[in-house]
């Protein structure tokens, strides 16, 4: 057999039909995750064709998008933003149970982004496909899966069938070799990787993460990489599993166990990319030339290093985005006021990221008027991360320390950011109105966000890491 | 899904690239079990103004635009989310055919499955919709292709199989059903994979 590469081994391990020029492929789904806001039009094309779900055994559902990060009030009401967002989760509730559906809800001790549970409940596996009517799927491809977004459409099929009618696409290597620096985390790579190759770069690709630096990360860092790859345009981001994946998944709730596990690692040895294999492009990049880097405009692709000054504008579209942003051209965006900084989303809210946040933030104050929300990706992190005391950490800063959800990132649940304010953000989509109407965001890393918290203006985190002031612990 | 063979109408122009989905529909919006009715919530915080007010100045607020049912595009139309409230609210609006030089992914899959032509022409096309807004064109989903006054005529790619379903008016989910069997085979071949669903712990308890 020829050199494959890892997106074509999963690929192919995976049709039922092979795509003709007349009709696509029939592609076999392994895990179907599901949520409020994508899925009840869903299961209402299932309820008027009378069709049932195939293999509720292999969909799994969360409370994410539109649920309240703040506690049940005294009646034990949760306050959700809109009586619709109430409506909207009883839906996915009554459509779990009449299915038989396991639903991470209200009483989970593993409810969360959808995102971040997959992979912390071991459901996200090697060598799976994975697909969400959610586009930051992409997250899944950490794990070296085959995960993408789709539509509610596409949720429908998937339900009814287990499969999805796909044609296949390119791929595209990105190669990123050598040892990050100080203050430069994942977040940072990947913005600099869309920056470089544009919010379109990828459109009709999967990208394979590989490198050095690849090899090197953890897996919350390779699940905010491949997190982003939808904002290059790619629907899917993968990197080949190994040791450090393996290690990761060992002994998760649903990962094989005993003889099946090692069957599984044998097995997922092999999904790496052939010597020889060829990609339809490649792209390459030195980890020596990212620096920590922000975003000035109005999509994750107009992003620069912290210290440099936005490009003047050199069209009507960039001329809307700065006038959007209202930032003074010409001028370094450090030192401009924040209004709130958010810290979550499927992009960075897991227990490492909290934990570089909470690095910068201990025994020190958020500055006055600005307002901080920490919200954890699931409640596993939100328990591990009280274990350590984090929460306190946040607390004492002056920040919120919220209840498991997508929360500001997409701004649907009642958080969101006052027209005009800025917010320093961690999550993965400063789109005009993303935060809430006429809010301007601004993504960073945690360690950018925390360190721009504290001083009350956009900062170079790498002041805040390098300064041993920063670093000693002020007893509260 | 009505078939759908021939859209014909003034256009109407958003030359910005990379209108997002968050553009086409805010999030705030999606808190509906429906999928009727988005209409007045497309292009919301683009087309009315802080007071709720329409604003005079967006395209689609002109009176000119007022019957249009083609959308010109700048380039990476519909990047972003997967929502597929971004087709529903534009068809819902009244939209029929949206046209740009590039269609992200997962709106383009979302678009043609609803019914709405999501079409990507050449960069020659592209700039001559751009620079007349209002010119009547007709596209025509069997020929692929697009004509304009003046005797201007292009042809567009479309993927085959979505073609044959907005000429037939073809139901996706119907086609899939038909691989019932061979859905069956695949997966009793795959159960011996040492992979698990979220039915690990069921299957083991059933064992046990």
């Amino acid at each position: 057999m020829s050199a494959q590469t890892l997106f074509e081994k999963v690929w192919n391990r995976h049709v039922i039909s092979e795509q003709t020029p007349a009709t696509p492929a029939v592609l076999y789904i392994d895990l179907h995750l599901i949520h409020e806001v994508t899925s009840p039009q869903a299961f209402d094309v299932l309820r008027a064709r009378g069709l049932g779900v195939r293999r509720p055994d292999r969909t799994l559902a969360t409370l994410d998008h539109s649920t309240p990060t703040l506690a049940p009030g005294r009646d034990g009401r949760r306050p959700y933003a809109s009586q619709a967002a109430r409506e909207q989760v009883s839906v996915l509730e009554k459509n779990c149970k009449k299915h038989g559906i396991t639903l991470h809800g209200w009483d989970s001790p593993q409810r969360g982004i959808v995102h971040v549970i997959g992979p912390e409940l071991g459901a996200t596996q090697p060598g799976m496909t994975i697909v969400c009517g959610d586009s930051h799927t992409s997250t899944h491809g950490a794990f070296g899966a085959l995960a993408f977004g789709i539509g509610t459409t596409e949720v429908g099929h998937v339900l009814a069938t287990q499969c999805l009618l796909q044609r296949r696409p390119k791929t595209l290597a990105i190669r990123i070799d050598g040892d990050l620096q100080p203050g430069v985390t994942a977040k940072d790579v990947i913005l600099h990787v869309i920056a470089a190759i544009g919010v379109d770069g990828g459109t009709g690709h999967v990208i394979e993460y590989c490198g050095s630096t690849i090899d090197a990360m953890g897996m919350e860092e390779r699940m905010t990489l491949c997190n982003m790859s939808i904002e290059a345009g790619a629907r899917a981001g993968m990197i080949a599993p190994d040791e450090t994946t393996f290690a990761w998944l060992r002994d998760r709730p649903l990962a094989p166990r005993g003889a099946d596990w090692d069957r599984a690692v044998a097995d997922w040895r092999t999904l790496r990319t052939d010597p020889g294999a060829v990609f339809d492009r490649e792209v390459r990049f030195n980890a020596a030339d990212i620096q920590p880097v922000i975003t000035y405009g109005t999509h994750p692709g107009m992003a620069m290093p912290v210290t440099s000054i936005a490009p003047p504008p050199q069209n009507a579209l960039e001329q809307r985005a700065a006038d959007y942003m209202n930032c003074a051209p010409g001028q370094s965006m450090l030192g401009t006021p924040v209004d709130v900084v958010f810290v979550g989303s499927c992009t960075n809210s897991r227990l490492p990221d909290l934990r570089q946040a909470a690095r910068i933030l201990r025994g020190r104050k958020i500055a006055p008027g600005v307002r901080m929300l920490v919200v954890p990706g699931s409640e596993s992190v939100r328990r591990e991360a009280e274990k350590e005391g984090l929460h306190r950490v946040f607390q004492s800063a002056g920040a919120e320390w919220r209840l498991p959800g997508c929360s500001m990132c997409i701004a649907m649940n009642g958080d969101m950011a006052a027209p005009g304010e800025l917010v320093l953000s961690t999550s993965n989509r400063n789109f005009e109105g993303r935060q809430g109407k006429g809010a301007r965001t601004v993504l960073c890393s945690p360690i950018t966000a925390a360190a721009s918290a504290v001083t009350g203006v956009i900062t170079d985190p790498r002041s805040a890491l390098e300064n041993p002031q920063h670093q000693k612990e002020i007893p509260a | 899904m009505k078939p759908v063979r021939i859209v014909q109408s003034p256009t109407v122009v958003l030359a910005d690239d990379n209108i997002d989905t968050d553009r086409i529909i805010p999030a705030r919006f999606l808190t509906t079990i429906d999928r009727l009715g988005l209409g007045r919530h497309c292009f919301a915080d683009w087309r009315r103004d802080e007071n709720g007010r329409d604003n005079p100045d967006f395209a689609l607020n002109r009176p000119q635009a007022k019957d249009c049912s083609i959308l010109v595009a700048g380039r990476n139309f519909g990047c972003g989310s997967s929502r597929e409230h971004a087709p529903w609210a534009l068809l819902d609006y009244g939209i029929q055919a949206v046209i740009s030089s590039e269609i992200a992914d997962i709106f383009r899959n979302n678009a043609l499955k609803n019914g709405l032509l999501a079409i990507a022409v050449d960069s020659v096309a592209h700039q001559w919709l751009l620079d007349h807004p209002g010119a009547d064109i007709r596209i025509d989903v069997e020929r692929q292709a697009i004509t304009a006054p003046g005797g201007r005529r292009w042809t567009f790619e479309l993927d085959p199989f979505a073609r044959h379903c907005l000429l037939n008016g073809v139901d996706q989910l119907g086609f899939l059903l038909n691989h019932r069997a061979a859905i069956q085979r695949y997966e009793a071949r795959r159960a011996v994979f040492p992979q698990a669903g979220p039915d690990q712990q069921n299957r083991e308890a059933a064992d046990a």
